[in-house]
């Protein structure tokens, strides 16, 4: 079962509504990818809470319909563009 | 703590400084992201034990449910969730993960 990096990304801003979402189907075959999640509501978190949002968002869809997720968290770099 | 499983992932990864569940073992990984985290403590020569979760449902489930992450690998230091593939190679990378071994008092090889 994959998953259409569209839908990743919608699932995603329901949670996170401020993310800048990247998403890089790596293997072209919709079931491996690659997500950058950029948002503000993730600075002062650590890294397993950010990506525990990610993944909740996603509800159980990662390891499961998605077999592999890379996924990179982070909170804007001061003076980046929102 | 109902799940008996959690019990002994509790004694894991008290008993154990580094402890990483994983698919396969290190000497024989069946999943690339097992690999990867396996090729990165032993580049930086951390003495660690694995559990692998490909040999019994119960604990594939229950590591799931005990660090409330979807997937495996995952990585265990002085019993503290360090995280999966990605973090744990976004920390080798940084520097982060030989200076957090070096916090909690493990031995490890100075990382080049």
């Amino acid at each position: 079962m994959a998953m259409s990096a569209n839908e990743i990304e919608a699932l995603i801003r329901v949670a996170v509504p401020d993310a800048r979402v990247t998403i890089e189907d790596l293997a072209g075959d919709g079931d491996h990818y690659a997500a950058t999640v950029v948002s503000e509501s993730f600075r002062g978190k650590s890294r397993v809470q950010q990506h525990q949002i990610v993944y909740a968002a996603l509800r159980g869809r990662v390891g499961g319909d998605l077999h592999a997720l890379a996924l990179q968290t982070s909170a804007p770099e001061p003076g980046a563009p929102a | 703590m109902t799940n008996p499983v959690f019990e002994r992932i509790q004694s894991d990864i008290t008993e154990n400084p580094v402890f990483l569940y994983m698919k396969g073992n290190a000497m024989f990984p069946q999943c690339g992201f097992s690999a990867r985290v396996v090729q990165i403590l032993t580049h930086l020569g951390v003495p660690f034990k694995t559990a692998n979760v490909l040999e019994d449902a119960e604990l594939r489930e229950g590591i799931k449910q005990f660090s409330n992450w979807p997937t495996v690998p995952q990585l265990y230091i002085k019993g503290e969730f360090i995280g999966g593939c990605d973090i744990v190679t976004e920390m080798f990378q940084s520097g982060e993960l030989a200076s957090t071994l070096a916090e909690k008092g493990i031995p490890h090889e100075a990382s080049a």
